[in-house]
């Protein structure tokens, strides 16, 4: 009866040890991969702290601001919010949605760019919703966007 | 008219749910034989009732009646006939409806095909599955109810998510992804039943394994199903993303498949009791979990349906159910003891607990991830997200060690292994696991878990392959017969373990596929001019030219490609970008992919000049892709053959006694 109790003891704490292993791991890890959810300006609003760090930046295109050369998969535009806007530079086609004045989120880092902060983007999403939209005046419709390809 | 026959049965049968579940739950309490059956023929008029329901609705679908609030939310004039009906699911209150539909279905066959046997056990589980039919029938009465009236009437409607109408997968995925969810309710129903009744033994087991077999089944195409669409579709080549969504499907079909296993050693060692009722339990909540998840709203995600009123219902009814079934297991836990115990490391029943142990720390993993930004919302108000490279390096040494097991397990007998006999079937096992391990750094894998994957995969193959070709050897010994169909005659001897052997080899294909196109990708991205030519991954591709065209639903911008080689065109591709008018013509990406048995050519559209000069595309080459499918469709089919009725394979097992002799190896 005694050697069951030490061996159902021996059992539970393997398990602590295991448990707890695993645990520590979790909780490390997690730790490292957590990507934040920010604005520009709560991003400038880090400080020092806001560079280097993998961020989810969600704001608004800025008016005038996207430069793209379609040669080098290149494209630079200005991200911003109510209070602060922040340059944005990416590798790589964006959507074909993509638009200046809307929505988008950019993952990446934000880095020093000389005396400027850049963010360096990997990832470009356009947000859109499930719901329905009407197009807004002065944008272009999305007719216009293919008419020109049909051909007879 | 549709709309007040529809509701009205929807009514009915969340009346009938609750009469059900009081006069089965009554009628053991007070012995009324009566009661019991009519609460047996309330399940059988349920699933009449949500059949009705959803027939009502798709004959309002088709139609375009827009008097009824889901055909306005989700109809449009334009779409063809089949997206129409797929529409059926395509949105919060319509899939519901349909939920309940396959709820009410599987509650009335299991109770079909038990009616004779299980006295208490059995009325005890109709109750659980009607009260869990109850609740959804209750959210389709009230916040989610598809038969709400619109007016005025809508002359249109904007038409399902266009990433739902973009590929015909949508019409597969999810109702595999609901038989697979709403089955769980069956065994966990039964498995309630066994507590409340106090019927402890292994009863509510057999009766139940057909229908987790099922389930699970179902789950594991519809996780196939999800990758596929999510790679046909999305436009990155990819087809797991950590998604919440996925996760939430996925995380269920880990604690079930743990259970496949762990329930083998309650049969046969008469151990792990509560460990089972348990993963049954956490089964069923991860179901309700993952609808909580994606239809109320609270994680952003491609797949989610968007916010909705009723995440509060969903979280009290898993307060319930959580609360509910920890009280029936703590005032069981004395008569669940195990009698059986542990000989030796050296056993099967050792390989499935590790096994378990690893599923479980894989669910929890994925579980901390999905739930994580919830958490960091409600108690730091911050809006994080858990990254993909959380979830890789947790999860990636589970997976390599599960697959080293999918091997080892079938080596060990049960209770002690004799060594002299286990070396002699380690050899070959061993052998194709140092081939492949060769063969993986020959090709150029350096990545730790790419060798390990790799080297296990060949290690696994060789271990299950071993397995049948032993039983088929046995076989032709005893019975005399020809390979052909002493191989075949396994299944039907021994159905449930070949089919698992069969369920394992599936997943060994998979697990290649997703190895080899992860290390192996290859990925171009640029703007070209008609004419202009791009090489990737020994495809040479030629852009011939930019083509726009009207669809009745939708208008197309196709990249039209050609697949050179020499001088030659030996095929064509077209990535397109797809605009839905009715959506408001957000462009919805459509890749062009082309699957042989060695790679596949993934194109997909990224931007075009609206007079035709240049198109920017982004090129992937992944080699062994289409065999994921190939491997989820073989996982499935083991699935099939294990689920074979248990009467058959006792009358086979005592009509074939050597196939004693071929158990025991």
């Amino acid at each position: 009866m005694t050697g069951k109790r030490t061996r159902t003891l021996g059992l539970i704490a393997g398990m602590v040890v295991v448990l707890g292993g695993f645990g520590y791991l979790l909780y490390g890890n997690i730790g490292e991969n957590i990507v934040f959810f920010l604005t520009p300006s709560e991003l400038l609003a880090k400080g020092g702290e806001a560079y280097d760090q993998p961020v989810r930046l969600g704001g608004q295109v800025k008016a005038g601001s996207v430069q793209w050369d379609a040669q080098a998969l290149d494209l630079r535009f200005v991200i911003k919010d109510a209070d602060g806007e922040i340059a944005v530079h990416s590798k790589g086609a964006p959507p074909q949605m993509f638009q200046t004045e809307m929505g988008v989120i950019v993952e990446g880092k934000l880095t020093h760019a000389g005396s400027q902060p850049l963010f360096e983007s990997t990832n470009l999403m356009v947000r859109h919703s499930n719901e329905y939209q009407p197009p807004k005046d002065g944008h272009p419709k999305p007719e216009q966007m293919y008419k020109s390809l049909i051909k007879d | 008219m549709i709309r007040i026959l529809g509701y009205g049965a929807v009514v009915a049968a969340l009346t009938l749910a609750v009469y059900g579940l009081v006069a089965a739950a009554w009628g053991v309490r007070a012995r009324q034989a009566a009661l019991i059956r009519s609460a047996r023929a309330a399940a059988y008029l349920n699933a009449a009732l949500l059949v009705a329901a959803n027939v009502l609705m798709v004959y309002a679908l088709l139609p375009h009646d827009f008097s009824i609030s889901y055909v306005a939310q989700v109809g449009s004039r334009a779409t063809p006939a089949w997206v129409s009906i797929v529409s059926l699911w395509s949105s919060l209150e319509g899939s519901i409806l349909f939920w309940g539909m396959v709820l009410a279905l599987y509650t009335a066959g299991a109770m079909y095909f038990t009616r004779s046997s299980l006295g208490a056990l059995g009325a005890y589980a109709n109750a659980v599955m009607l009260g869990v039919g109850a609740f959804f029938y209750l959210l389709l009465a009230g916040p989610a109810n598809p038969f709400r009236t619109v007016f005025p009437v809508p002359a249109d409607g904007p038409g399902p998510n266009p990433l739902l109408q973009n590929h015909y997968l949508m019409a597969v995925h999810p109702p595999l992804l609901y038989l697979g969810y709403v089955g769980m309710t069956v065994p966990f129903g039964f498995a309630m039943g066994a507590l409340l009744s106090g019927r402890l033994d292994d009863t509510w087991l057999r009766v139940t394994r057909r229908w987790t077999l099922t389930a699970w089944m179902f789950l594991s195409l519809a996780i196939m199903a999800g990758m596929w669409w999510s790679y046909e579709v999305l436009g990155w080549g990819g087809y797991w993303a950590w998604d919440p969504v996925e996760n939430a499907s996925f995380m269920p079909w880990l604690t079930a498949t743990a259970f496949l296993h762990s329930v083998m050693v309650q049969e046969r060692r008469a151990m792990l009791r509560v460990w089972n009722l348990s993963l049954i339990v956490s089964t069923f909540l991860l179901t309700v979990l993952g609808t909580f998840l994606t239809r109320s709203g609270v994680l952003s995600s491609v797949h989610a349906f968007g916010e909705g009123p009723i995440g509060l219902y969903f979280l009290v009814f898993i307060a319930v159910v959580l609360v509910f079934s920890l009280a029936m297991l703590a005032g069981r836990s004395t008569e669940l003891k195990s009698t059986g115990s542990m000989d030796s490391m050296l056993s099967r029943e050792s390989v499935f607990l590790l096994n378990n142990l690893l599923l479980t720390a894989f669910t929890f993993t994925v579980l901390l991830g999905t739930l994580y930004p919830l958490l960091a919302e409600a108690l730091r108000g911050v809006k994080v997200s858990v990254g993909a490279p959380f979830f890789n390096k947790m999860t990636l040494p589970i997976c390599a060690a599960l697959l080293f097991l999918v091997g080892m397990g079938p080596m060990l007998p049960w209770r002690v292994a004799d060594r002299q006999q286990l070396k002699r079937t380690f050899v070959a096992p061993a052998t194709g696991l140092l081939l492949t391990l060769a063969g993986a750094l020959v090709a150029g894998v350096r990545s730790p878990y790419g060798l390990l994957a790799f080297a296990f995969a060949g290690f696994a193959l060789v271990s299950n392959l071993q397995e049948f070709a032993q039983a088929t050897a046995a076989r032709r010994r005893h019975a005399g017969l020809p390979v052909l169909p002493a191989l075949l005659s396994l299944f039907r001897v021994n159905p449930r373990r070949f089919g698992g052997y069969t369920a394992h080899i599936g997943i060994i294909i998979a697990a290649i596929g997703i190895a080899a196109s992860s290390e192996f990708r290859t990925e171009r991205e640029a703007t070209m001019k008609p004419g202009d030519t791009l090489e990737v991954g020994g495809y040479k591709l030629r852009f011939d030219d930019l083509q726009g065209y009207d669809e009745p639903h939708r208008f197309v911008v196709a990249a039209n490609f050609s697949i050179l080689s020499g001088a030659r065109t030996t095929g064509k591709m077209n990535p397109r970008l797809n605009y839905y008018t009715a959506r408001g013509g957000e462009p919805v990406t459509t890749p062009s992919v082309r699957s042989r048995a060695t790679n596949d050519l993934y194109m997909t559209l990224l931007a075009f000049e609206q007079d035709g000069s240049t198109a920017t595309v982004s090129v992937i080459v992944e080699p062994l892709v289409s065999w994921i499918w190939v491997g989820g469709m073989i996982v499935a089919l083991g699935a099939i053959l294990a689920i074979r009725p248990a009467r058959a394979r006792r009358v086979a097992e005592t009509a074939a006694a050597p196939a004693a002799a071929v158990e025991v190896a």
